[in-house]
Formats: C-alpha cells, structure tokens, sequence
C-alpha cells in the first residue's frame, strides 16, 4: 500500500520535522516500509502560463507555433500537443527548469526557437496521461509556481500489506496519522465531516439486510444535482501517487474516502438503484462486475440487490448494469461492513481481490460507516455546489461488537517488558493511539477504541504491544534471564541419529542426503518398485507424489541411479521419517528410519553386501555396545532380494534389515553394478538397553592360538551360535574366535576357526589345552561342522 | 712371555684391519677373548713366568686394548651401515595423491549442529517432534483461528486420514510445554511442509529451529538478549539486531528480528534490499491462549519463542544459491560438506 504524506499532513502537522527519518521510525513501532518514493523533486521552474496566440508551423502538421504569457514575459514556444488552444492556460516549464530528465533551455524545432516546454500531466509526473498538455482550470494567476496550486511534491511510501493483517485500521491515511503522531506526540486533527443528522427529517432509504450473520452495518443515503465530472487536481494527484487511477468525480470520491478513513464505499446510480436489500441465493446466479466480466455466484456469497435485482457482490465490486456513467447526476451511497471471513472466502472463490475487500477482510469497525459517509459528503458538496442530500441517513446496525474494557497495572507491564516504562508513559501512549484510559496510582483501565476492538486488541498482551512499540524496542535495556540452569537432557533418538551420522560419515565415508516424505511413483516406476500403498497426500502437487513413504530405500536407490557415474563406489544414506500406514486411533504410523546404501562398479555383490553388513553391525556396537544378529528372513518389500535378506535383531528385537537390490531393481540401476542396503528403525534402536563396558583385568600370560578347520555348509553357519556353542564347550579359558579363512569349492566347503586361550593364572601349553580343542569340536559337531 | 705378548698384539692389529664385516669381528673376539682364546692362552701361561706381577699387568692392558678395539671397530661398522642405509634409501612423494574421498554431511545436519551446540551452551534440551499432526497441534493450539488463510489448502498438504504435514515447527510447541512444563527451555528443529510450487528460492519441504523459553518474569529484555547471543554465537561476529512488530498469531507481541547486513556492512546491498538488515527470524512472546493451551499457568509464566530458518540459515551460511540442491540427491552438490 502506497501512502503519501502531504494526505498524512492534513491530520497531524509534521512540517518541520524530518520526514524521512519518521518513516525510518514507523518500520520500527508500526510496520515495514519497504520503499520511500520523493515525487516532484524533479520537477522545478513550471509556473501557470496563458497562450495567447496559435499559429500552425508552416512546415509541420503536428507543431504550432506559440506565444504564451508567463506573466513576466511572452515567450515564443513550439508545442507539438494537439490540444492548444488560444487562452489556453498551461504549466509551462520555463528555461533553466527541470522536468524529469530534462533540464529546459532554448531548444530548435524545425527551424523556429523554442524558450519553453508546454506540460503533460504524464510529464509532470501526475499521472500516466500524454495525450495533451495539461489546462489550469485553477484561478491563479501567471507565473504563479505549478507546485504552489498543485501538491506535485510528495513523498510517497510503500507498506508491506502482510504487516498489516492484524491492524484494519492501518489501511487508511488517517489510521497512518494517528500513529505518527502518537510516535510524535503531536495533535491528531479529527476530518472535516459533514454532521448526517441534520438529514433526519427526510425519507429513509429503504435497507433490508437479510442475511444478518453476514452484515454488521448497511447504512445508505441518497444524493442528487450532481453535476461535476473531473475530480479536483489534488484530489487526482493523491489517488495517483497511491497507485489508483482517477475515473470520475464520484468514482474518485469514493476510493478518495477509502483510502483516506480505510472503509470502502460504493456509490449506485440512483436512477437505477433505489432501495437495498442484502442476501444470499441459494441457487446462485450469474453476474456482470464494473469489469465487464461475467462471475458465477454461488449460495455462500452475499449480494446486494434492488429490488431483488443483483446490483453487488457484497464487500467485493459493484455491477456493470448499476456502475456510475458519465450522466449521473444522483446517486446512492452505500457505507457498510461485511463479515471479513465471508467477504475472503468470496474473494477466494471468484479469484477476484479488489481494494475493498482486502480492507474487509481485516475486519472493519462498522463505527466507520457513518463517519466515512460525512466525509465524502463533506467533499461532495465542498467540490460541487448544487448537489443536494435526499434522504436521511439510513442506518440497518445488525451487530455490534462488544466493547472491550482491559484492567492492568504497571507490575504486569514491568514483568512482561523487564524494563521500567512510567506509568506516565503508558497514559500518554495509550491515550494518542485512542484508547479510553483511567488511572488509578498504577492501575490502569483501558477502553479499547472501536477500531482496535474487531479482533485485533482483546487481551492484556495485547496492551503490552501498544506500549512497548511505541516506547522502541531499540530503546530496550536487554538483561539475561534469572532462571535456574538446570542439567539438559538430551533425547536418547536425536542423540543415537547424530552418532549414527558421525559412524556413516567418518568410518564409512558415506554422503548424507535429504529427500523427501512422499514416494516419487514415477522414479519408482522406473526402478521396477512397485511403489507400496500408503496415507496419501490430498492435494500433492502432482499424482507421483501423494503416497507417503514406507520405507526410506526406494528413493535412496534412485538418487544412486542418479549418481552412478559419480564415482566407481560410494554410500548414500538418510535419517527421515516414513509413515508405516495408520495407528487403531486412526493417525499415521510414524517411524523414524535411517536408509543406507551402498553402491559399486568395481567390487563383487558380496564385497559390497559385507561393507553393508559392517556398517550396520558397527551402528550396533559403537552405539550400543552390543552385536546385532542377522536372521534370514522373508522380504518385507518386492525391491529387497529374495534369497540373501537379512532381519537385523538385537536382543532378539527386529531393528531394522540388510538386503541386496532384487536383481531387476539393480539391472534398472545400472547393466553392471553392485548394491546393497539396509534400514534401521531408529526408534527401535534407540529401546534398546545399550550395554555396559566391563573391565577384565588383563592377563600377565601369553595367549595361544589354535587353528581348526571344520568342513561345514558356509550358508548355514551362524556365528554368533558357533561362538557361544565354543565358549559354553571351553570355559573360561576360550578368550575369542575368529574366522581365519573360508574355502568352497564344488560341493567341498570349509571353514578356518582360530580360538584362542588364555589364562591368568599362568602360561598354557599345547597339550593341556587339547581337551578344551576336543570339547570345542564336539560342540560344533552338533551345529553341523565336522573337523577336517 | 712379553715376547709372545707383542707378537700377539702386532697379530690382533693385523687381523683388526682386515675385519670387514660384524661376523669377522666376532670371530676376532673369540679368537682372542673366547675362554680358549689367545688372552686365556696368556693367562694360562702366566704359571711359567717368574715375575707374575708385571706380566699379568701386560696381558690385561692386552686384554682391555682388544676389548675396545673390537668394540671401536663395531660401533664404526654400525655406522657405516647405517649411512649406507641413508643412502640407497627411496625418496617418498608426498604430493601425489589418489582419489579417496571423504564422506559429506548434509548441510542442513551441518548448521543444525551449530545452532544446537550453542542453545546446549546456553541450558536448551533439544526436542524431535513428528512431521505429521493433527489440526489442533498445527493451528488450534497456536491460536489460529478457523478460516485463518495460512489453513487454507494452497498452504497445507492435507492426508487423507485427516491429519497434515506440518506447516511450521510450531506445531511441536503444544506438545512441548505438555511434556515439560515450565520452567522449560528448549529447542525443537524439524522438517516443515508447505503446498507451493517450487524454484530456485521455495520448496515445499524445508527445514526450520523454533526455541521456546518459559519461566517466571521471562520478558521482551530477555528475549532481546537471548536472540542477540544466539545469534551472535551463530554468526561468530557481534551482530546487532532489532525487532519490528510482525504480527503471528501465537505471540503477543510478535517481532520480526532483523539483524546488521554483513555482506555490505549496513550501507545497503541487493542482499538485503538497500535496507542494511536482514530478516533472519520471527519471535515474540508466546501468547496467553497458546500457554493455557499447553497446560501452564499464564498468571505465573511467560515465555518467549522463535523460529529460526535452518535451510535459509544453511543457504545463507555456503553461499546455496538453489534451494532445491538440497533434497536433489545429487552428490555432485552434496559431497562438498566435509565434516566437522
């Protein structure tokens, strides 16, 4: 929104102040401001002129020859505009002034000189027409100084509309004055109005608000003997600088007092509307806006009608058949208040957004209705002498909002700022911004002035709002707090992801990555992954990305597709959250999961399914002191391969599973590569006991080591069972077994055990430890492994 | 017998000079002080002589002058083989170098870590929270109201059991100040979701850090005070901040927090459109409805939050120009965030 500050001037006097320096300030206690616009300061030395003669240039169609009275001097001028006229008064800018880039001298044309440059309002910067130079209709008289009639310097700023949400009353000039001269302490001056109730004694305008949920307010009044057409200069100026366009005098009237007191206006021809009712249709109905287009209204939306006849969407734009022409000469005024929730969703739905209703759907206060309406009055009839008010003032005040009355006292005010503003500070404050305030020592009571009171201030913070960014947040002492500093728990789930990202990064030199928590059916599709049914998202962006994912796998196998030619071998991995389909009480399953995969060119499937393989059982003994065991299991998914997919258990609890690519995912992949993945439930994980380190006092003997190799079925071996078989066989003396070596070859395999002993007491010889190496192997006899 | 003993030290000489090598002058050694060695030899022959004194005082200064000849003769061959060793040795290149890589982190986990480790510093616990919540944590609980535009659906992915995708951190807070309590101060990074199209500068997933603060008398000062260090922890420079009110419906007052543009120095840059500050992070003073949401007692507590953007954060912190590089996958992007 554009605002101009001569219109602020005509509320608080802020002449000799720097202006520049308080709009600085109003981004700091008010909103931003996100431009600052000087106009006119290039503009100089055009002063009113009368032309006194016209003769067509002998050689030229386009130019005449002038000469123009500047009131010190006739000048000789070449003008190319189509619009002079012999006495013709102009805005002549005379040499060495300065209009916009140039800068006036005597200039030839086609061979005569010209002393001077006859003005357009487009080039005076008053609006956007050229398409002839401007006429002074103003009695002043020549050489007169174009800026002392007309406010053509201004400075102009431009508020972020998001920073308004909350404060309707801010959608105004007189709102934006208000607030400059509470932050300067300055006299806010109340607008010239014209009193309604002087108009009590003649005919109503007959209102029928029908809809009553929807209206506040719907005020009317009837004027006639309208006669002027063009909107004063200023008047067109201001709208101008604040981004609207001037149409006619009372189109320009109506957006003039909307822009001036925030509550838009609609002005009906009278010859065609002559009584009001506001409604809804339950069938909807077509309708024809001002702007020619034709919109669908539906049962929700409220309409003005006449007559029954629809002649405006409510809040929103009036109608082509009911618009002001250029014969108007009566008209009815509508002032109201519409339901802001209403009015937005209409908006919505007719993708239609007017100035009118983005100030409705801040919630107005409906108090505005008849001050605006004496206004525009006021400048009616100031600007058009003959026109006269027909009707009384016609008032239908469906719904009041409640007057809201706050209690406080400073040691509320002290406890939330933590600084001291005086109680004569919080009185003075309050009071410029409107608020009805009583004292009593340091209590306050304030009465909310109808403006704030529609929704935005309602409770005691709201207050401490008012006061503090007003006093200046830069003026803020800033302190620490006096809380206890207690210990910081940490989550055991945020701490075991963070480790499990440090093992990934630095032992596996893995690559983190982020996707996201939908599926991406179509990457899946090319994967050959039949992307598994889950909760779906209503209004993705597109189809391939409604099914929330189930798994973090199917993705992390895409991005290696898309990054095989990265390098010959690498790992991604990612810790996000899938949804598992739904709880019984109906809300999504969600679970954390770390996805991890492993990609090679150069090393065989086996080669990179081990890599995978000790990557998760390090997760598991850097983490949780404990080894994990892997269980052959069934696939969980159709991209998992059916023969070598593994449960990952520990203490006997599933946390996650180990698997290579299905062989058609993988050819997907790439024709030659190798892969191979696996999840953990990080929650899971995270119940886990993790355990304890226990110290054993080290031995001061040397260990043995004795090697065994045991024909065996590689496939079936499980190690952790063979260990435990060996240890609970040996005793104590057994300190570790270690897998020296596997041999296959046809249907001959075999498999290389070292077990080493140790003992405290003293140095172990070969021989007493043979009846240990014969209990060993009787043990591992009963799991399926003969000794060789 | 002094005969004998000079003959028999001009014949050790002799035989010094020609060991070459460890082996030879450890055959020498036993040659002469083996215990069936020349010096023995003497020893025994002492019995014959008449004048035994000044004779065994020859041969030990026999003995003692082999002794250390031999040990002489030895340290000068470990020498020698030592130098030779210096000389045939290979000279090593340091400089040439295979390509090994490193592993990355992704940036997000980068300045999440940094920010944590500073609100850990300051008394923060660190909070996970769910991505997908109900209406109520979402909007409810934050006092927005129903038909509040931020619901409306171009903002919101909605599931089809009835639940969303998290629109903004916030939603953790109700669930937060239930588990806790107050006092309470902590931090709760997380995953956000917003339903818009995406280009170089939006993405519907993105990554943001609220912090709430909750105590008796916690006041503006206080969160003035707390944004300025943290952020100034952050930044690793003294940053200055301001605040702007900015209206959000869950505090009371609200702010924008601004802080100093570094990149120009407050003179005004395109990176912080001419105005010399950058809009880094919403916060306020959590509002009253939203406390009594959560289950505190508003006569007795006040607290203030924020929410801080950890994917611009990230972007702002490497220089990511794309935002979308982020959940691209692309190794190319994301190998570059070596550890810390």
């Amino acid at each position: 929104m554009f605002l101009s500050m001569n219109w602020i001037g005509d509320f608080v006097d802020l002449s000799d102040l720097d202006r520049k320096s308080l709009i600085h300030n109003f981004t700091l206690s008010t909103a931003e401001v996100e431009d600052i616009i000087e106009r006119g300061s290039d503009i100089s030395g055009v002063v009113v002129a009368k032309i006194l003669s016209v003769e067509n240039h002998p050689e030229s169609k386009k130019l005449h020859l002038l000469k123009v009275d500047k009131g010190d001097e006739v000048v000789d001028i070449v003008c190319g505009a189509p619009n002079v006229r012999e006495g013709m008064k102009v805005a002549l800018a005379t040499v060495g002034g300065r209009v916009g880039e140039i800068t006036i001298a005597p200039r030839a044309l086609a061979g005569y000189t010209s002393y001077g440059m006859c003005c357009s309002e487009a080039e005076l910067g008053i609006s956007d027409d050229h398409s002839g130079i401007v006429e002074i209709t103003e009695d002043a008289p020549l050489g007169t100084d174009i800026k002392d009639i007309w406010d053509i310097d201004d400075i102009i700023f431009e508020v972020d509309n998001k920073s308004l949400t909350n404060r309707p009353d801010l959608w105004s000039h007189y709102g934006m004055a208000r607030e400059f001269a509470t932050l300067t302490g300055r006299e806010l001056k109340a607008p010239e109005l014209l009193d309604v109730a002087q108009f009590d004694g003649l005919p109503a305008v007959e209102v029928d608000v029908r809809a009553t949920e929807l209206v506040y307010r719907y005020t009317a009044i009837k004027v006639k003997n309208v006669t002027r057409k063009i909107s004063p200069a200023n008047m067109r100026i201001r709208l101008y600088y604040c981004g609207s366009r001037a149409i006619n005098f009372l189109a320009d009237l109506t957006n003039y007092v909307m822009m001036e007191l925030g509550q838009p206006m609609h002005a009906f021809d009278n010859a065609k509307v002559d009584k009001i009712e506001v409604q809804t249709f339950p069938e909807g109905l077509k309708f024809e806006t001002l702007d020619g287009v034709v919109r669908n209204i539906d049962e929700n939306m409220l309409m003005i009608t006449s007559g029954n006849e629809p002649v405006a969407i409510a809040g929103v734009m009036g109608g082509e058949a009911s618009k002001i022409e250029d014969n108007t000469t009566s008209l009815l005024l509508e002032s109201a208040t519409f339901d802001g929730i209403s009015v937005r969703k209409t908006t919505t739905r007719l993708g239609l957004r007017t100035d009118a209703s983005m100030r409705y759907e801040k919630m107005l206060d409906p108090e505005l209705c008849r001050v605006a309406t004496e206004r525009l009055l006021k400048l009616l009839c100031d600007n058009d002498e003959g026109c006269e008010v027909i009707s009384s003032f016609s008032d239908a005040y469906v719904k009041h909002y409640p007057t809201i009355t706050l209690d406080f006292d400073k040691r509320y005010v002290d406890r939330y700022t933590g600084i001291d503003i005086s109680s004569d500070r919080i009185m003075t404050t309050l009071t410029a911004l409107g608020f009805g305030m009583t004292r009593d020592g340091d209590k306050f009571t304030a009465v909310v002035p109808s403006w704030r009171a529609t929704k935005d201030v309602t409770i005691k913070a709201d207050i401490i709002e008012e006061i503090t960014r007003i006093y200046g947040y830069d003026n803020f002492e800033i302190f620490t707090a006096e809380s206890p500093l207690l210990p910081v728990r940490k989550e055991i789930l945020k701490s075991n992801e963070d480790r499990m990202k440090d093992l990934l990064v630095k032992s596996y030199r893995m690559h983190e990555v982020h996707s996201y928590i939908w599926s991406d059916m179509q990457k899946n599709k090319e994967l050959g992954i039949a992307t598994p049914d889950n909760v779906r998202v209503i209004n993705a962006q597109t189809p391939d990305h409604s099914v929330l994912r189930v798994s973090m796998i199917p993705t992390l196998l895409s991005f290696v597709k898309d990054n095989r030619s990265y390098a010959e071998s690498f790992g991604i991995f990612e810790i996000g959250h899938t949804v598992c389909g739904l709880r019984e009480n109906g809300e999504c399953d969600e679970q954390n999961k770390l996805g991890a995969v492993f990609f090679s060119k150069a090393d065989s499937e086996e080669a990179v399914f081990l890599k995978a393989r000790d990557a998760a059982l390090e997760l598991c003994t850097d983490i949780l002191h404990k080894e994990c065991e892997f269980v052959s299991a069934e696939c969980d998914f159709d991209f998992e391969h059916p023969v070598n997919s593994f449960d990952i258990t520990v203490d006997g609890v599933k946390i996650g599973y180990l698997s290579v690519p299905h062989p058609t995912v993988l050819e997907n992949i790439d024709k030659k590569c190798a892969a191979s993945f696996f999840e953990i439930f990080t929650e899971s994980f995270s119940k886990v006991t993790a355990g304890a380190v226990k110290y054993k006092e080290p031995s001061k003997f040397p260990a043995i080591d004795i090697d065994i190799t045991f024909a065996a079925n590689i496939g079936e071996i499980v190690f952790s069972r063979l260990l435990t078989a060996a240890t609970s066989a040996a005793g104590d003396i057994l300190a570790g077994v270690t897998l020296k070596d596997t041999y296959q070859d046809g249907d001959t395999s075999t498999v290389t055990l070292r077990f080493s002993f140790i003992s405290n007491e003293r140095t172990l010889t070969k021989q007493e430890l043979s009846p240990a190496t014969d209990a060993i192997c009787e043990a591992l006899a009963k799991l399926g492994m003969t000794v060789r | 017998m002094k005969t004998r003993i000079e003959e028999l030290r001009a014949r050790f000489n002799e035989a010094l000079g020609a060991a070459a090598d460890s082996a030879a002058l450890e055959n020498l050694r036993v040659e002469y002080l083996g215990k069936k060695g020349h010096v023995a030899a003497l020893m025994q022959g002492l019995r014959d002589v008449s004048d035994k004194r000044e004779a065994g005082q020859l041969i030990n200064s026999l003995k003692t002058e082999v002794e250390t000849a031999i040990a002489e003769a030895g340290e000068a061959l470990r020498a020698a083989a030592v130098a030779a060793r210096i000389r045939s040795a290979k000279k090593y290149n340091p400089t040439l170098r295979g390509a090994e890589e490193l592993g990355s982190y992704h940036p997000i986990t980068l300045a999440t870590r940094e920010v944590e480790e500073v609100f850990i510093s300051m008394g923060f616990t660190i909070e996970n929270y769910d991505e997908i919540v109900d209406d109520y944590k979402c909007f409810e609980a934050l006092n927005i109201p129903k038909h509040h535009p931020a619901r409306d659906m171009q903002d919101t992915y909605y599931l089809d059991n009835g639940q969303l995708l998290k629109t903004h951190t916030s939603a953790a807070q109700n669930h937060i100040m239930k588990k806790y309590g107050a006092p309470l101060r902590a931090i709760f990074p997380g995953r956000c979701f917003r339903n818009e199209s995406t280009d170089a500068c939006h993405e519907n997933t993105f990554f943001q850090m609220e912090g709430m603060m909750i105590d008796e008398n916690i006041s503006i000062s206080n969160l003035i005070y707390f944004m300025k260090t943290m952020l100034s922890e952050v930044f690793k420079r003294d940053v200055k901040v301001r605040l702007r009110p900015g209206f959000f419906p869950f505090v009371e007052p609200g702010f924008e927090l601004d802080i100093n543009c570094e990149i120009c120095g407050g003179a005004g840059c395109p990176s912080c459109k001419n105005s010399g500050w950058l809009e880094l992070c919403p916060c306020g003073m959590i509002h009253p409805n939203v406390l009594s949401e959560g289950g505190i007692d508003t006569e007795k507590y006040s607290g203030f939050a924020f929410g801080l953007g950890l994917t611009r954060l990230a972007m702002m912190k490497y220089g990511v120009k794309d935002i979308r590089d982020f959940n691209s996958g692309s190794l190319k992007a994301l190998s570059q965030f070596k550890s810390i």
